[in-house]
C-alpha cells in the first residue's frame, strides 16, 4: 500500500514537471511534437528507473556506510553521466531503431534535474531500495504525461492566433501554469 | 546596432549583456528550474541568484584557468565536478550560517549542479576565453540571473502575500492571490514576464526605425 501511494503520488499529486518544477528544460524545448515528447518521456524514465537503484545503493553502502554524506552531490552527478553514457552505448547495441527514435534526447537527459532531483528527493526521504525504484517509475511516468499533454496542446496551438509577444515560449509556460492548476485537482487524491 | 556593439562590446559588454540582451531566463530560457521553484518570495530569489553568482563566477575562474590542461574529450565531466565542489560548498555555508533559507530553498541549491546556465558558460565561454574576460561573463550573467529572480519573487510575494522582502506593502485589507505562491502562479507570471520583455524588445525596435 505503502509503496502504491508513493507511485501515485510521484505520478499525480507531486508530478516533477507540474509541482516539482525539475524537467523543465526539456518540458519547454521538446514538447512540440507528441511523438519527440514520448520518446523523450520514456528515455527519461529509463534512466530514471536505473538511476533511483544505483545512487540508494550508493548512498548506503558508500555514503553512510563511510561517512562521507559532503560527496554527495559530486558522486551523483558522476554516477547519473556515466550511466546515461552506458545507457546510450548500451541502446545503441541492442536496439538501433530505439536508439535512432532518441536520438540527441539521450546525452541531454545527463543535465535534465529531474534525475539529480530524484536521487536527492530518495536521500533525503530515505525510501527503502524497492520504494526508491518505484518513486524513480512514478517520477519517470509523471514526466512522459506532462510532457505528452503539453506536445498535444501545443500541436493544437499552432491553429490559434497568440498574440505576437507571447508567442513561443512565454505562451508555453502560460499552458504550463494552467496544467499545473489543473493537476492541483489531484492533491485530494493522498491525504498526507 | 551590431557593428557598434563590435567596437563597444569589449570588457564593458561582456559584463552588461546579461542583464537584458543575453538574459539567461528571458532570452535564453535556461535554468529554468530554479527560477520558478524558489522564487515565492523576493528574498529567496536573492539568495538563489547570490548562490549562482558565487558558483558561476568561482567555476568560470577556475575553468578558464586549467581549460587548456583538460582534455576536449572529458571535459564535459572535468567541469560538472568543479561545479559541483563549489554548490556543496555553497550548500555547507547556508546549512551553517542561514539554516531557515537553506530550508526554504531545499533541494534547489544541490540541483544548481545541473543548472544548464553553469555548464552553458563553462562551455560557451570560460573554456574559450581568458581569466578576466570569463569572470567578468560569469559576474555579469548570474547578476542579471538574480535581479530577474528578484522581480519575478518580487511579484510573486506582493501578490502572494501583500509584502516585499517580508515588509507589508498592500495593507492589512488586500485580498492575498494564494495561487501565486502554488506552482500555477510561477509558470503564468514567467510566462507575462517573458511577453512583457518581448513587447518592450518590439517596441524599442519600431522607435529605432
Amino acid at each position: 500500500m505503502e509503496v502504491f501511494l508513493i507511485f501515485i503520488s510521484a505520478v499525480l499529486v507531486n508530478n516533477f514537471v507540474l509541482s516539482y518544477f525539475l524537467g523543465i528544460c526539456p518540458f519547454i524545448g521538446v514538447s512540440g511534437k507528441i511523438e519527440s515528447a514520448s520518446s523523450m518521456g520514456f528515455a527519461v524514465t529509463f534512466v530514471l528507473t536505473l538511476s533511483a537503484a544505483i545512487t540508494w545503493l550508493i548512498n548506503r553502502y558508500i555514503l553512510i556506510a563511510f561517512n562521507v554524506p559532503f560527496l554527495e552531490y559530486v558522486s551523483f552527478i558522476i554516477v547519473i553521466a556515466a550511466l546515461v553514457q552506458f545507457v546510450e552505448m548500451f541502446i545503441r547495441r541492442m536496439s538501433k531503431t530505439l536508439y535512432d527514435a532518441l536520438g540527441i534526447y539521450l546525452p541531454l537527459i545527463t543535465t535534465n534535474c529531474a534525475i539529480l532531483g530524484l536521487a536527492l528527493f530518495g536521500a533525503l526521504r530515505q525510501y527503502s531500495f524497492i520504494e526508491n525504484i518505484v518513486f524513480g517509475i512514478g517520477a519517470g511516468l509523471g514526466f512522459t504525461l506532462a510532457l505528452v499533454v503539453m506536445a498535444g496542446i501545443r500541436e493544437e496551438l499552432d491553429l490559434a492566433d497568440v498574440p505576437k509577444p507571447l508567442q513561443g515560449a512565454a505562451i508555453t509556460l502560460i499552458i504550463a501554469g494552467l496544467l499545473a492548476l489543473a493537476f492541483m485537482g489531484f492533491a485530494g487524491l493522498i491525504s498526507a | 546596432m551590431s557593428d557598434l556593439n563590435d567596437t563597444r562590446r569589449g570588457v564593458f559588454g561582456e559584463f552588461t549583456k546579461g542583464f537584458w540582451k543575453e538574459n539567461p531566463i528571458l532570452v535564453m530560457i535556461l535554468g529554468m528550474c530554479p527560477t520558478l521553484a524558489v522564487t515565492t518570495s523576493a528574498i529567496n530569489g536573492l539568495t538563489m541568484g547570490f548562490a549562482v553568482v558565487f558558483v558561476l563566477t568561482c567555476s568560470s575562474l577556475i575553468i578558464s584557468i586549467v581549460r587548456n590542461i583538460i582534455p576536449k574529450q572529458v571535459r564535459i565531466p572535468a567541469f560538472i565536478v568543479i561545479i559541483a565542489t563549489f554548490v556543496t560548498m555553497v550548500d555547507l555555508f547556508l546549512k551553517a550560517f542561514l539554516l531557515d533559507l537553506s530550508k526554504a530553498l531545499g533541494p534547489f541549491i544541490p540541483l544548481i549542479v545541473v543548472n544548464c546556465i553553469i555548464l552553458g558558460r563553462a562551455e560557451a565561454f570560460a573554456s574559450k576565453n581568458s581569466v578576466g574576460l570569463s569572470v567578468l561573463d560569469a559576474v555579469g550573467v548570474s547578476l542579471g540571473f538574480t535581479v530577474t529572480l528578484i522581480i519575478l519573487g518580487g511579484i510573486r510575494e506582493i501578490l502572494g502575500m501583500g509584502t516585499f522582502f517580508g515588509m507589508p506593502v498592500l495593507g492589512a485589507r488586500f485580498e492575498r492571490w494564494v495561487i501565486m505562491l502554488l506552482p500555477p502562479g510561477a509558470f503564468i507570471t514567467l510566462g507575462f514576464l517573458l511577453g512583457a520583455k518581448n513587447l518592450i524588445d518590439r517596441r524599442m525596435e519600431e522607435k529605432r526605425k
